[in-house]
């Protein structure tokens, strides 16, 4: 219970927060002057956040409500109201777009999740050559999600490209396939990419995850004579349910705003079937210079992910919490 | 001995995986030696025909430097002013007792969480007004956005871990906060205002939608905007992307293999705990 009542509080507040991190005495210095120096300190990269985070963000919902044309300056910036949103609940291609997205979501954090688990149960046991492993899996990670999406792209370019050489090598193909020209294929190496990418972050947190689980739960269910299996079923997985809820969280908010990997690996074709809606407000404002439709669609965007945000925290806390 | 052969199984499983993981950069080693021309033609497990070609055309005749400058230059400015300015709201954060902490933190660690592509819009028009589009400050005010909650979140959790009594003495010595935060929390924060300055640097060094919408041409882009961009007059020059794509990962690669255990600390102190 207690568990489940922390993670409830982790995403808006930290895990850790001063009610349970500090027994409230030591505050040594006098508590009079404390709130002008916490403010003082705190004040200048506030009002930096502020300033590049916050306010463009109310700008954009303020763009959002004009019709604002960069290549038709003289049509100047009228107000619209919500004509904008409502263009975008007639618009296909935003639907379609929404769609990649979620189905790249759920395709990506599905595999991500069940990799990261045996990646994470695998560098929870000693073994010689354990740190070289995990260092090497947080390479992928580390370097440019556009390097990594032209990685797969270059493997999956041509149809003498490797990965065609290896799968008509081993028989799952009967011939080499044109990858990107079809939208079925075209999500295979996006999909790929995304797994190869950011299972290792997933394993981390696993894994971080699986080391606050007490030893002796597991030494006891091996003396009753509890196989592997059922360790994993009945002690890992619910004790691992903060950790599996803060992968979610993160993994999902990272997923909806897919940018980089698409926009690099298919640019969003053939056509637009594999553009996420990241890759349509992007061309949108770039590209068509459409400011206020395109301010419309990242106001969509943020709302998704909070929305998203809100839902997991609540709909998969109030299940674990039950379920106790 | 179930257990005997099962161990066996899931270290050569993992073995594997290793391997899968590691091939995507082998290979893209491979063909940054490979002439374009057999590129193609009859993928080979081995190098072939070696030629250093690729690395040379990307450093002479597409300039590569530039891009690696303008990358180090604004991630660099970025972590700096992130760790400087961010360590002092992190201490006031960890260590102060103030109303209104609690909510400053969950704003910040809410904005971590903004999609960039929401503020795209307004920083452009914001920049171009300023006359900042394709400049260094043009980056660099943009990276703020994600680059100061990042830090200020990851200091906030490494001040936290350190006793409170240490700076009991000093205090009660009648040293102010300023002077207890310089001369007592930083001098043994080290680790973890270099733990923070790797990510911010690494965040900063891989940013891409920032760095495409503001800058214009060669002269400012980041390295993975360059690589992105990178065209052939007839085809794609995938021989010189993939040395680009092998030049941008060394140093990353570097510093992952030397800061790993710092860098999962890190990643994983503000995540999981409890």
């Amino acid at each position: 219970m207690t568990r489940f009542a922390e993670v409830r509080a982790a995403p808006p507040t930290p895990p850790a927060s001063p009610a349970v991190g500090s027994p409230v005495g030591p505050a040594a210095a006098g508590p009079a002057e404390e709130p002008r120096v916490g403010w003082a300190y705190v004040a200048p990269a506030l009002s930096i956040i502020l300033l590049v985070g916050l306010f463009p963000l109310a700008w954009t919902v303020w763009e959002s409500l004009h019709r604002h044309d960069l290549r038709m300056p003289w049509l100047d910036r009228p107000f619209v109201g919500v004509a904008n949103y409502a263009a975008i609940l007639a618009d296909a291609r935003f639907w379609g777009a929404l769609g990649h997205t979620a189905f790249f979501a759920v395709t990506s954090i599905a595999l991500e999740l069940v990799l990261g688990l045996f990646l994470a149960l695998a560098l929870n046991e000693r073994f010689r050559g354990r740190g070289l492993v995990r260092a090497a899996v947080l390479v992928p990670w580390a370097i440019p999600t556009v390097v990594a999406a032209l990685l797969w792209r270059f493997m999956f370019e041509s149809q003498t490209g490797i990965a065609n050489a290896v799968l008509v090598g081993a028989g799952v193909l009967d011939q080499p396939v044109v990858w990107f020209v079809r939208t079925a294929t075209a999500w295979v190496p996006v999909i790929l990419a995304d797994v190869w990418k950011t299972t290792p972050f997933v394993a981390l947190l696993l894994l971080a995850g699986l080391q606050n689980i007490d030893r002796s739960l597991y030494e006891a269910a091996a003396t009753d004579g509890a196989s592997a299996w059922w360790q994993l079923r009945h002690i890992t997985l619910p004790l691992l349910a903060p950790a599996i809820l803060v992968v979610l969280i993160f993994r999902t908010l990272d997923a909806f705003r897919v940018f980089d990997l698409i926009y690099v690996l298919t640019g969003g074709g053939p056509g637009t079937s594999t553009e996420p809606i990241a890759v349509y407000a992007f061309n949108a404002l770039l590209q068509n210079l459409e400011f206020g439709y395109g301010a419309a669609l990242s106001v969509v965007i943020f709302l998704v992910t909070f929305a998203l945000a809100l839902l997991y925290i609540k709909g998969f806390g109030a299940t674990v919490g039950g379920g106790r | 001995m179930a257990a005997g052969w099962q161990r066996w199984l899931a270290g050569a499983a993992l073995a594997l995986l290793v391997a899968l993981m590691a091939f995507p950069f082998y290979w893209a080693f491979v063909a940054s030696l490979t002439p374009e021309a057999v590129l193609f033609r009859e993928p080979s497990l081995w190098p072939t025909h070696v030629i250093v070609d690729h690395y040379r055309a990307l450093f002479d005749e597409r300039d590569f430097w530039i891009p690696i400058r303008n990358s180090i230059v604004v991630a660099g400015t970025t972590t700096l002013l992130c760790v400087v300015v961010g360590s002092l709201a992190a201490y006031a954060l960890a260590r102060l007792q103030f109303r209104g902490k609690t909510a400053i933190l969950s704003f910040i660690l809410a904005v971590t969480m903004f999609p960039q592509i929401s503020i795209v819009s307004p920083l452009y028009l914001l920049l171009r007004a300023l006359r900042l589009i394709d400049t260094y400050p043009g980056l660099i005010l943009p990276y703020l956005t994600f680059a100061m909650p990042l830090a200020v979140w990851l200091l906030v959790g490494f001040f936290r871990q350190l006793p409170f009594d240490l700076e009991e003495a000093a205090l009660v010595d009648g040293a102010s906060r300023w002077q207890s935060f310089t001369r007592v929390i930083l001098p043994v924060s080290v680790p973890g205002l270099a733990t923070t300055a790797i990510l911010t640097f690494i965040y900063c060094w891989n940013e891409f939608l920032f760095a495409l919408s503001f800058t214009l041409g060669p002269e400012r882009q980041t390295v993975p905007v360059a690589i992105a961009l990178f065209r052939g007059q007839y085809q794609v020059p995938w021989g010189q992307i993939l040395a680009a794509a092998v030049v941008a990962t060394v140093p990353v690669a570097v510093m992952v293999l030397i800061f790993q255990r710092r860098i999962v600390q890190g990643l994983t102190a503000g995540a999981v705990k409890g």
